[in-house]
């Protein structure tokens, strides 16, 4: 009886994909990764709200908004941010997330036969997950320029609320841009070296909700921070 | 061998938790456009001086805001397409999240009843 049982546990390992079936039928990876997703989210509402109530109590310049004018501050500062320049780094961001997209669905469809240029364009996932990675260290380079625009202009982390919320709230998403990118680097080798197939599917999968989730919290940011005055 | 190598040449639709079949490119393509246009928007009215004084500034950007966040989660985090349990997963720490973040600025006076703005 046990040995039955056995026989077809074993059976039913090799039914689901070569590893024992989970609970819910879905996979443990996928499953954790929308719970880091919906803990992420917490943390950066912790960081937006520090942000938001620290707004306008900064008792020295720059703001981000207005001048500041003497006798606040020893000389007239302008406002701080710099709006058409995140307006475009907002655009590649968004960009990135339509090239992730494309390189997973490219991955899904690996083995189906592409007969046009179109196709065989759409279904290359080392370029789309090549731009990717490109557009997020592009997006890494604008905000690369705008911090150290920022500290010559007399703003860092130490000069006032603003500044203090402001670049921890950034850095902390720029840091998960340079990790989803260093993960979609890792991806694109992978591909390189042997080639993603739709087996690997999950895989981009996973790196693709973490990519877009980072984007995601980009929107809020980008309209919270910057567009709301 | 044969026949296993063919199976795990597949996507795992059940372990991946794909319920309905993913959209396709053109309505990615369709998307981006979409997220474009509103960010146009949204930077636009930023330069308007008369609508950013005016009371429907704030609520306009917030709701653009959202619908670009609901997009981008809905399409391309595929979670319209997916497993009602990784709604449950994002969804329950977003709401967390947003009434801790709401509930933060009432009590430090940014927000108030009646004025619906962030000071």
């Amino acid at each position: 009886m046990a040995h039955a049982a056995t026989i077809d546990s074993t059976h039913d390992e090799h039914a689901h994909g070569g590893h024992p079936p989970t609970s819910t039928g879905l996979d443990h990876k996928k499953i954790a990764i929308w719970a880091f997703i919906g803990s992420e989210c917490m943390l950066f509402a912790s960081l937006i709200s520090t942000y938001l109530i620290y707004k306008g109590r900064s008792r020295v310049g720059p703001y981000p908004h207005e001048a500041c004018l003497p006798p606040v501050c020893a000389t007239a500062l302008k406002p701080i941010l710099n709006i058409p320049v995140t307006s475009a780094s907002t655009f590649v961001l968004l960009m990135s997330s339509l090239a992730m997209v494309l390189a997973l669905a490219a991955v899904e469809t690996k083995d189906q036969p592409k007969h046009t240029f179109g196709e065989r364009l759409l279904g290359n996932s080392k370029l789309w997950l090549f731009m990717t990675a490109l557009l997020g260290t592009t997006f890494l380079g604008f905000q690369a320029f705008e911090f150290t625009s920022f500290v010559h202009e007399g703003l860092t982390i130490r000069t006032n609320l603003f500044g203090s919320s402001f670049f921890t709230l950034t850095g902390f998403h720029g840091a998960h841009v340079t990790a989803g990118v260093l993960w979609l680097l890792t991806l694109l080798a992978i591909d390189a070296r042997r080639g993603l197939g739709p087996k690997d599917a999950l895989n981009v999968d996973l790196a693709a909700l973490y990519w877009h989730f980072v984007d995601v919290v980009w929107i809020a940011i980008f309209t919270l921070v910057y567009l709301i005055k | 061998m044969a026949h296993d190598t063919h199976e795990a040449a597949h996507v795992d639709h059940a372990a991946m938790g794909i319920d309905k079949e993913h959209p396709t490119w053109s309505t990615y393509w369709k998307v981006a456009v979409i997220l474009t246009l509103i960010t146009v928007v949204e930077v636009w009215i930023y330069y308007i001086p008369s609508f950013t004084a005016s009371r429907l500034f704030v609520p306009s950007l917030l709701i653009m805001s959202a619908f670009k966040f609901a997009t981008v989660v809905l399409f391309y985090m595929h979670l319209r397409y997916d497993h009602r349990l990784f709604r449950v997963l994002f969804t329950g720490p977003l709401i967390i999240a947003m009434t801790t973040l709401i509930g933060l600025l009432f009590l430090f006076g940014k927000l108030k009843i009646g004025v619906g703005a962030i000071n």
